[in-house]
């Protein structure tokens, strides 16, 4: 119990130094919101006026202090250009951005874990090299070029699934998901060599260990050996990676939603670029960092939960 | 009781590594009777943890087993057997001790469950009963809070303790031969009579048959029925301890049994130590293998293999030297030295 709760300590700190950063980074940058919202015609008293309306004439310190207090009160903002509330705005997105990272971690898995353990159980033979190749072929394609292949084989050629039609879940659970399907395995086919290499040479080193020779030494099956003994301590690499991953993904994936027209929170932070609406992409920018450090604290936790060496030792100090 | 459990026949280990071919064990036999206890002796390298490992099925990958190897269990040809069927022997048949507790057993898994997985695997034991069974064979080998213990996990254990559970997990399938490999060469000095106590009265209690390996004879002396000494991977001198002890005949376990401290022996006295190194495996020499080594090796030592040979008086007491020792004549010679 000692150990979540330093945990959540940092967390707070964290917190904090990023949003602070967010914030000075995104007010010291040139090109001033004012101008932006006035318009190129107005007169330089009309931008003052916006400026000092929208409180930017004062002190960046003070702004921050402002806001923050704003931000812990869950008052995130509004947009300057559509007047739409940020928390809602990021909100209302998030859910599409968060089914998008599941499914593609789910595809990642899927593909990582049994020919992870393949490779590893083979190592050095013909399976491994094979399953190498494979994943370092699917490495070396860019997330948007296998999407666009994706698009061009199963959608047009084949038919058996839509290239751009988000359906909000309430149209039904298929209709949703389908949706999904292709920018996540685009995502996926990718990720999933990470996590694939980095088990496999995780589940080398445990296979070498005593305590597997003493399981097989019970007469366990071989798959009950790598499942039941091996798996779970070779696994602690992969999870940090699927972490990190994860984190980078929660906050939406720039390119796939803009490709496949998913309403993510990614979309979201690319309009409001190229808006200049700043207080938007300052508040997309602490929630990607905020989902990323909560990502990476519960995987964190994940790790006591699969080393009880971890849970005394931390309990202990 | 006439058919041997266990037998080996010629084993051979080797093992290919990019310097050539690693003779590990290279024409091991000997056989061993239901009930017996037999000690395994030898300095590291020797080849006694392969040839523990060879019994098992545990080897890696690179090695390799030759034509010709025979390993006879219960009836069984353990080197030709399917998978599965070498499977089934594990566990019920032959059970495992390994050297270090520190690694043998695995850190994110409940003592309990590995104490009972293996019931659960060959019997099909429910989990309620193997947590049972695994309490009292935790409360057999001596753990204290063995209804704690068992949900606990390894690092939360001594040494010592380590080792008790994996005697616990060895015993748990009620093997008819136990395999203890260097059992308590890991551990405190001050715990290692107890675990080789503990093995003893459950080797006896049981009426299992045991192999315990070790590089210390003292170790073996009073607990082995028999003795076998390895060098180089192979079995330089077999016999019952009593013959073995009194009528050592040859070199390298004299050497050996020199080299152990003894309280008939003046305090502070320097001991023997044997000198020169073990042979390189890859390309062993022409002759007697501990020839190089040996103060009192001959010419035909450095050129011919020795045959095994059996002692005149107990033929049961075999050995392989060219110019072996009498241990008629140095008896009396060593009852002089220790009137003087």
């Amino acid at each position: 119990m000692r150990y979540v709760l330093k945990r959540v300590r940092r967390l707070v700190v964290v917190i904090f130094a990023v949003t602070l950063f967010t914030f000075l980074l995104v007010n010291v940058l040139p090109g001033d919101v004012a101008y932006d919202i006035a318009g190129q015609d107005a007169s330089e008293e009309e931008v003052q006026a916006i400026r000092a309306d929208l409180g930017l004439d004062r002190p960046v310190m003070i702004r921050y202090v402002e806001w923050l207090g704003d931000f812990v009160q869950g008052d995130w903002g509004r947009s300057f250009r559509t007047d739409e509330s940020v928390a809602e705005a990021i909100w209302s997105r998030f859910p599409v951005s968060l089914e998008l990272m599941l499914v593609a971690q789910v595809f990642a898995l899927i593909l990582a874990v049994p020919f992870g353990i393949f490779a590893a159980y083979r190592a050095g033979r013909t399976v491994d090299r094979t399953i190498a190749t494979a994943g370092f072929m699917s490495l070396s394609v860019p997330s948007f070029m296998a999407a666009i292949i994706l698009i061009l084989v199963v959608s047009l050629n084949l038919g058996w699934l839509p290239t751009s039609e988000y359906e909000p879940l309430s149209a039904g659970l298929w209709a949703n998901l389908r949706a999904f399907i292709l920018p996540a395995l685009a995502i996926a086919l990718s990720e999933w060599v990470v996590l694939m290499r980095v088990l496999r040479a995780d589940l080398i080193g445990v296979l070498q260990q005593d305590y597997i020779s003493l399981a097989r030494a019970k007469g366990l099956p071989v798959w009950h050996v790598i499942l039941r003994h091996a798996l779970k301590p070779a696994s602690f690499s992969m999870i940090t990676i699927l972490g990190l991953q994860i984190g980078t993904l929660v906050g939406g994936s720039i390119i796939i939603e803009s490709i496949f027209a998913l309403p993510g929170v990614g979309r979201l932070l690319i309009n409001a670029i190229y808006a200049r609406d700043f207080i938007v992409v300052q508040g997309v920018v602490v929630f990607i960092a905020f989902a990323y450090v909560l990502v990476n604290f519960i995987v964190d936790l994940l790790y006591a939960v699969l080393d009880p060496r971890i849970r005394t030792e931390r309990s202990d100090g | 009781m006439a058919d041997p459990l266990l037998e080996l026949t010629n084993v051979s280990t080797h093992f290919h590594s990019p310097a050539g071919r690693v003779r590990a064990v290279d024409g091991v036999s000997f056989s061993l009777k239901a009930g017996q206890t037999l000690g395994l002796v030898g300095e590291s390298g020797s080849g006694k943890s392969v040839l523990a490992r060879t019994i098992m099925g545990l080897l890696p990958s690179y090695a390799e087993i030759p034509e010709g190897s025979a390993i006879s269990f219960d009836g069984h040809n353990l080197l030709t057997l399917d998978r599965k069927a070498r499977r089934a022997i594990s566990g019920p048949g032959i059970g495992m001790i390994f050297q270090d507790p520190m690694t043998s057993l695995n850190p994110v898994m409940k003592i309990g469950q590995q104490v009972y997985e293996g019931m659960r695997h060959h019997f099909g034991t429910s989990k309620r009963a193997g947590r049972e069974r695994a309490i009292e064979l935790l409360t057999e080998v001596g753990i204290p809070q063995p209804d704690v213990r068992v949900d606990q996990f390894p690092h939360q254990l001594s040494g010592g303790m380590r080792q008790r559970v994996a005697i616990a997990i060895a015993l748990a399938c009620e093997p008819k031969l136990l395999i203890a490999d260097e059992p308590t060469t890991a551990l405190d000095v001050t715990v290692q009579a107890g675990i080789l106590d503990l093995l003893q009265r459950e080797q006896r209690d049981r009426g299992m048959t045991m192999i315990l390996i070790t590089h210390d004879l003292g170790v073996v002396a009073g607990r082995c029925d028999n003795v076998a000494v390895m060098y180089a991977g192979g079995i330089v001198e077999t016999g019952t301890t009593l013959s073995l002890f009194a009528r050592t005949r040859m070199r390298y376990t004299q050497a050996l049994l020199d080299s152990i401290p003894r309280l008939d022996r003046p305090p502070h006295e320097r001991l023997q130590s044997i000198g020169g190194r073990p042979p390189n495996l890859i390309d062993p020499p022409a002759g007697c293998r501990f020839a190089p080594r040996c103060a009192h090796r001959n010419a035909h030592c450095d050129t011919d293999i020795p045959p095994i040979t059996a002692d005149e008086q107990d033929p049961s007491h075999r050995f392989a030297c060219w110019n072996p020792r009498d241990p008629d004549a140095e008896a009396s010679d060593k009852a002089t030295g220790d009137a003087a």
